[in-house]
């Protein structure tokens, strides 16, 4: 359903995304992996419309996602730092979300909402907010419409651990109904947890696109983090073998 | 769809601190200005520096900190189903709106109750002009440069350039050019700077154009009948417009 096709873009000299060829599905939870600088978050960015690549399509199911904002309509994102205007209260920015996406939707998912308990911190002003409950706000911004396709920067990061779970929990259970997870973390229990595939980036090529159970059958390892190692190491010397089609 | 979100953005700005606190220096300003002088014309030439200078730099200080701030906020708008342009209008207006609103607390109120003349009017109309000009000018430095230091640095030398700069070369301009007819040149170089555009609207009405020598008799000329206070407007409407224009242009090719 998410298709990108010889995605390229560069910042300058340097190229962030090198001709990126993968197709995503629902059901999958896909992890983005590589490191600092690989084009991880530029990948997002176009995802989300927020970079403009150089070269390449990027379509969800069929309608380019670079020539209008409409299907964005099916796109939730937690950002990795979530800032919102200082003076709106949480509620407040729950109803202008809501006003924004006023017609995009069937449905609202105000599940995480109770479930890490936003609505008790409704009259806080957003500057009064910690990085963790901002972090909270933004996951149930981010599920609220209950999108098809899931970006997902960092979404563990900063929470406390029982909001963690909360949110791991709620992950799984959108991905079984079908939606389509695009996830980036450092954390790689976290992922190892979430995640059903691997997408693995060097210097914005994709190395490795490749489900997980495969890899831990394939190396013998029961742990993605080990896995990952293992990649790592043997791909270090290894010269572009361009895409792997995910099977 | 726009104006919800210059509602919030608005009410957000409205909330803060740092605009009440720039109506509440204009009050005092203001007041002040009306209440020692004794003398309204005295008062509204003192109101009227205060005008081409502190609003034009407060506009284009706060809003780039404001941009700034924001610039995560208007990443996750730019992810919603939304077009670019909406949103960069959206964070303009409301901008505007909440430094308008400063300006008609801490200026035109006490312009209204002091000296409700053509003058004060025009005074009041001009600090308007010039808000939506100069926060349309730095909204171009803050989409431009990436970087927060960078793009209020730019912002403050747009400042800088039409509050001190351009007066300095216009006189250097027309002293070299004195053999030359002056109205033509002169008239483009007063076009080239809103400041200068706002300080002789609100001095035509002043009758002091006097105290402005030779270029300020031939203004009178040019700019004293209505179609040159149409034209002055107009022009000054075009600071508005074209930097408006540009900021939607360059915001709707940026990577965030």
């Amino acid at each position: 359903m998410l298709q990108a096709q010889g995605l390229s873009k560069s910042f300058g000299r340097l190229r962030a995304l090198d001709d990126l060829t993968a197709t995503l599905r629902r059901g999958q939870s896909v992890a983005l992996i590589g490191p600092n600088g690989a084009g991880k978050t530029t990948l997002l960015k176009c995802v989300l419309g927020l970079v403009r690549p150089d070269a390449g399509t990027l379509t969800l199911d069929g309608e380019s996602l670079l020539d209008s904002p409409a299907p964005r309509r099916h796109i939730g994102y937690m950002p990795q730092i979530g800032r919102f205007p200082d003076h709106l209260r949480v509620g407040q920015l729950f109803e202008m979300m809501q006003e924004i996406r006023r017609g995009t939707h069937e449905q609202t998912d105000g599940e995480l909402i109770s479930a890490l308990q936003v609505d008790r911190i409704a009259h806080k002003p957003a500057r009064t907010l910690s990085g963790g409950m901002r972090q909270k706000v933004s996951a149930c911004l981010a599920f609220l419409f209950d999108p098809q396709v899931l970006v997902l920067d960092e979404p563990t990061a900063g929470l406390d651990p029982v909001s963690v779970e909360v949110l791991k929990e709620k992950i799984r259970a959108e991905r079984e109904r079908g939606k389509l997870i695009l996830v980036t973390s450092h954390i790689l229990s976290d992922l190892d947890e979430i995640a059903t595939d691997v997408l693995y980036l060097i210097e914005g090529r994709l190395r490795l696109y490749r489900p997980i159970l495969a890899l831990k059958a394939e190396s013998g390892e029961s742990r993605l983090d080990r896995v990952i190692a293992r990649i790592a190491r043997d791909t270090a010397g290894e010269t572009p073998a361009g895409e792997r089609a995910a099977s | 769809m726009m104006l919800r979100i210059v509602r919030y953005v608005a009410g957000d700005i409205l909330r803060g601190r740092i605009i009440l606190a720039y109506a509440g220096c204009l009050l005092v300003a203001s007041l002040g200005l009306f209440n020692l002088g004794g003398d309204t014309t005295k008062a509204l030439i003192g109101l009227l520096s205060l005008v081409l200078m502190i609003v034009p730099l407060v506009s284009v200080v706060f809003t780039t900190a404001h941009f700034y701030n924001t610039q995560e906020f208007v990443e996750l708008l730019a992810a919603q189903p939304l077009p670019r342009a909406t949103i960069l209008l959206a964070q303009m207006i409301g901008v505007m709106l909440a430094l308008t609103a400063a300006l008609l607390a801490g200026i035109a109120v006490p312009v209204l109750l002091y000296a409700c003349s053509a003058t004060g009017l025009t005074l009041i109309a001009v600090a308007l002009l010039l808000t939506a000009a100069f926060t349309a000018l730095a909204f171009v430095a803050a989409v431009l440069a990436r970087d927060k230091a960078r793009g209020i640095g730019a912002a403050l030398l747009i400042w800088f350039y039409f509050g001190l700069l351009h007066d300095g070369l216009t006189l250097y301009a027309l002293f070299l050019l004195e053999d030359f007819p002056l109205e033509g040149i002169s008239l483009t170089l007063l076009a080239l700077n809103p400041i200068d555009l706002g300080r002789v609207l609100v001095l035509l009405q002043m009758d002091v154009s006097a105290l402005m020598g030779y270029t300020g008799a031939m203004l009178k000329d040019l700019l004293g009948s209505g179609t040159g206070i149409g034209f002055a407007v107009l022009v000054l409407g075009s600071w508005i417009a074209a930097p408006v224009l540009a900021a939607l242009w360059i915001f709707r090719r940026k990577d965030l």
